[in-house]
């Protein structure tokens, strides 16, 4: 399997382009970059055709390929600036915490453990939309650190901060988006009769 | 004496890193006696659970939400294959 004389361009498309376009938009949330990742991929896998060994499956080695683009994109993001690492405008309500450091209203009972909760689409779409009113840069450090499962130390690099400074992020990150789901997903139950 | 502001940040840490001995005692003896806290640790751990998994769905071959390239793109990527 993979080996050069199967390298047809367009049978690429049919077989691995819907994948890695999966692959692309959960980490991105946008459609059109998503997109544009999975043609730079396929063009850089025929402009370096002779790095694949055949050692790997053609798509796990396409994947590598848009793993470097994933990357490259975040990096480009931080590096230009575009990212202000304070906390998202659109968070609404009080500090979770009071002047002393307590809870000033904690994290609501969210009624057990809910089975099964990533097969439902409506949770996706809600936890895409939560992810996506973090600040970029909170949305992009807890993408690389939950989704692409790097370590600090790589994404640290990827978005040129200390490793102190990730921490905070993803701590806040992680505040809003748990307040968030909170919010648009697990408070709908609340007062309804089961 | 951790807060519960420190709390949250240091759960957080812990699921970057292991934690200094020293703060994670202080962590594991506020979490015995806070309600909210402890309620924040099992939320942030379901959320990193549920995000895990949906990750592997939506990777299989099929996926199962995400749904596929547009024609319109499929088309675009075939061409910029073709003209080189």
């Amino acid at each position: 399997m993979g080996n050069l004389e199967r390298f047809d361009p367009s049978d690429w498309v049919d077989r691995y382009g819907d994948y890695l376009f999966r692959y692309a938009l959960l980490r991105l949330r946008d459609r059109s970059a998503a997109e544009d990742l999975v043609q730079e991929t396929f063009l850089a896998g025929l402009k370096n055709r002779e790095t694949f060994s055949g050692g790997s499956s053609e798509s796990t080695w396409l994947v590598g390929i848009l793993k470097h683009k994933i990357a490259d994109h975040f990096r480009r993001q931080a590096r230009e600036g575009s990212l202000p690492d304070g906390d998202p405008p659109n968070q609404p309500g009080e500090p979770p915490f009071n002047a002393t450091g307590h809870w000033t209203s904690g994290p609501a009972d969210w009624g057990g453990n809910p089975p099964d909760l990533f097969r439902q689409k409506e949770f996706l779409e809600e936890f895409t939309k939560c992810l996506s009113g973090l600040s970029p840069t909170q949305a992009n450090a807890f993408t690389l650190r939950e989704i692409e499962g790097l370590n600090t130390g790589e994404i640290c690099k990827v978005l040129d901060i200390t490793e102190t400074n990730l921490w905070v992020i993803l701590h806040r990150a992680r505040m809003h988006l748990r307040r968030c789901l909170e919010t648009r997903w697990f408070a709908r139950g609340t007062g309804k009769g089961s | 004496m951790l807060s519960c502001k420190d709390v949250t940040q240091l759960i957080s840490e812990s699921m970057d890193r292991s934690l200094p001995l020293g703060k994670r005692i202080g962590v594991r003896i506020h979490l015995l006696m806070c309600l909210f806290c402890a309620r924040y640790e099992r939320q942030l751990l379901l959320i990193r659970e549920t995000v895990r998994r949906l990750v592997a769905v939506e990777e299989t071959p099929e996926g199962l939400f995400l749904g596929a390239l547009s024609e319109d793109a499929r088309g675009r990527i075939r061409q910029s294959l073709r003209s080189r």
